[in-house]
């Protein structure tokens, strides 16, 4: 087990410092806490441990209304009442209307499976609190059935978190914990590198440098994150938009070619025109 | 030595426990690591550091303790390679830039000052010049062969060696006294939520009614709840115009944040201090009031109020009648901010100034006075701390 070893895919690149994080987290078994601003791909990164190390991969997404208890089983009182009012014969073993949640699932894995537990901040703030012992010892009790279900294989555990609540100091002490920064420039010509091998590189050079140039602007709501320069770029090559386009002197005088890809609020589009009125202005 | 660190860490604010270390030090027995500093500085922090905004400090603690003990790992990093170097300013220069060179003495003594001049660099760093060429210290920002600046360290891989990873102190910004924007705003309001069940019974309470029906011998009985929300009520009293145009910004930040957050959110502006009229619109603020007195009336007690202001004003402007700056006030400003304190007891005042200007503005201490020290930097830190007190 301690051969295995994530070193990004061929589609995710993945720095030093994340790997040597995630390393340590398959070794321990220990859950591993990732940060970072929103698009820099943290979700991404249970589906690249999952490919790059051959695991199957569960996801368990969180929603402002979900339970701990969810994630181990659930007893759907529902069904059985329904049962017994139509007089099934199943609604006389409790076991029938245990409905296993994804922790459960990943317990019962043969091989050692990747669970993802995605926005772990946008449940309640009991919500981490609720699965320290699940987390630390990978078991738990079932009270209906009274049977204890613990983990064949220690899963690889990956939490994501954009920051929204700030999580239990129990529940951090247990993880291991990175913060996916901004790519700097190089690492994102390697990123798009990985997602368009055939883009142009003259192309490229304008993008990101419009790209980066945008990311400066202050003021900004929202400032685009590397996936929305993935799908702006997809929708260069569609519209085949000539470097030129992106290029020169007039960067700072007019929006760059299909800017709903990077600026997601009218608001910001705004100020990005105002700005580019009063560059114009001062131009002439 | 890892036993001293970790004191060094619990010393230098990163609240680091015993079974944190416990775990770095079984990782470093599973040997994931190799025996690279670089790659045990990564181990570490993910080990030891669960928060962003503790990166900063992490760094500066390991860079103190590990300054001696690097060498000992025969790290050359501080070396720079010459051929790389040349390579990199042979593309940057024209002809005419090589020719001011010789007038200079020529490239090997150029290359001398630059690597110098990195070298003193990695020694400084606090002043975060990693950018060669910014704010004129380096010679070739000096002698425009490169005006933009040219980010040295970054330019190829080899080049990153171990010390400078956590000598660039790469996630300063991210101590939590500096950073803005609506986001983390809203972060920092969301911990006033309070959630609440009132209003009309529309979502139906599932374990209410499946107990009930059990009760009811297995004959359907539904129970209703209403929907649950957000129930804090703010009261947001935001300083406008004059010393105030300084701090637009972040003041805008908070509105739109707080708008975003609160349901039942109701603002006024005022001016410097608060008097007997408030006003919705700034266009219109001296035609169209709302008397003071009519706020304390309309809002009910369970508010909580939130003040926004510098407080940098005249000290007559709080304590004497007729004080203020626009216009004729029968009563002082003091007097209305204890009405308004006596109405709303939850109360914080947030203010935009820095905290280390308090102390030297009288209003501002006067002020803080009236509050009963209850006022907060327009930080994220203080906003969070101003939440605190408000929840």
């Amino acid at each position: 087990m301690t051969d295995l070893r994530f070193t990004g895919t061929d589609r995710y690149v993945a720095t030093e410092d994340l790997m040597t994080a995630v390393n340590a987290a398959v070794t321990l078994g220990r859950p591993i806490l990732i940060k970072g601003e929103p698009g820099t791909g943290k979700t991404q990164l249970a589906e690249e441990i999952a490919r790059g190390l051959e695991r199957p991969l569960l996801q368990w997404h969180v929603k402002s209304t979900t339970k701990a208890q969810q994630g181990l089983y659930e007893y759907d009182a529902v069904a059985r009442l329904r049962d017994s009012q139509l007089g099934d014969e199943r609604v006389h073993d409790i076991a029938n209307y245990i409905v296993k949640g994804p922790m459960w699932e990943a317990f019962e894995q043969e091989i050692q499976p990747v669970l993802l537990i995605d926005e772990i901040d946008k449940a309640d703030i009991e919500f981490p609190n609720d699965l320290l012992r699940e987390l630390d010892r990978m078991e738990f009790y079932v009270y209906e059935t009274h049977q204890t279900v613990v983990a064949k294989h220690r899963p690889i555990i990956v939490i994501t978190s954009n920051n929204e609540k700030e999580l239990p100091d129990a529940f951090l002490r247990r993880c291991f914990f990175h913060y996916i920064r901004f790519p700097d420039a190089d690492t994102m010509r390697d990123i798009v590198d990985v997602h368009y091998p055939n883009l142009k590189k003259e192309l490229l050079n304008e993008a990101l440098h419009a790209f980066y140039d945008l990311r400066e602007v202050p003021g900004l709501k929202k400032k685009p994150s590397t996936s929305e320069l993935l799908d702006w770029l997809k929708l260069l090559l569609a519209e085949d938009v000539p470097p030129e386009a992106l290029s020169g002197d007039d960067r700072r005088k007019t929006l760059p070619p299909l800017h709903g890809a990077l600026l997601k609020n009218e608001q910001d589009v705004h100020l990005f025109e105002r700005l580019i009125f009063l560059n114009q202005r001062d131009g002439r | 030595m890892l036993i001293q660190f970790f004191f060094m860490l619990r010393e230098g604010g990163i609240k680091v426990s015993i079974t944190e270390f416990l775990t770095l030090l079984e990782v470093l027995e599973k040997r994931i690591a190799g025996y690279s500093v670089e790659e045990f500085y990564y181990l570490a922090r993910a080990c030891l550091v669960k928060n962003e905004a503790l990166f900063d400090r992490f760094d500066r603690v390991f860079s103190a303790h590990f300054k001696g003990i690097q060498e000992l790992f025969g790290d050359d990093a501080a070396e720079i390679p010459e051929e790389w170097l040349r390579r990199n300013f042979e593309r940057l220069m024209s002809d005419e830039d090589k020719a001011l060179i010789e007038s200079l003495g020529g490239w090997e003594k150029l290359m001398e000052t630059l690597r110098k001049r990195l070298e003193e660099q990695e020694g400084r760093h606090e002043g975060g010049s990693k950018w060669i060429g910014t704010g004129g210290t380096s010679p070739f920002g000096a002698y425009g062969y490169n005006p933009e600046g040219i980010r040295i360290g970054q330019e190829g891989s080899r080049h990153r060696r171990a010390v400078k990873v956590w000598d660039k102190r790469e996630f300063r910004n991210l101590d939590d006294s500096v950073e803005l924007g609506t986001r983390n705003l809203k972060v920092a309001l969301r911990r006033l939520r309070r959630f609440a069940r009132e209003g009309a019974a529309d979502e139906l309470d599932l374990p209410d009614t499946i107990e009930s029906t059990a009760r009811n011998a297995g004959l359907l009985d539904i129970k209703m709840v209403p929907e649950r929300h957000n129930a804090v009520k703010v009261l947001l009293f935001l300083d406008a115009g004059g010393s105030m145009d300084d701090h637009v910004r972040v003041c805008e930040e908070l509105f739109s944040a707080a708008r975003g957050e609160f349901k039942h959110l109701e603002y006024f502006y005022f001016h410097n201090c608060v008097y007997e009229g408030v006003w919705k619109d700034n266009q219109r603020r001296h035609s169209d009031r709302t008397p003071l007195m009519d706020v304390l009336h309309k809002y009910s007690a369970d508010y909580k109020l939130i003040l926004v202001g510098d407080a940098t004003m005249s000290p007559y402007e709080i304590h004497y009648p007729g004080g203020s700056v626009e216009h004729w006030n029968e009563e002082a400003g003091a007097t209305w901010m204890k009405r308004l304190l006596l109405t709303y007891p939850k109360a914080i005042w947030l203010n935009p100034e820095p905290v280390n200007r308090w102390e030297y503005t009288a209003s501002i201490k006067m002020m803080a006075e009236l509050m009963e020290e209850r006022m907060y930097p327009l930080t994220v830190r203080g906003l969070e701390e101003g939440m605190r007190a408000l929840g």
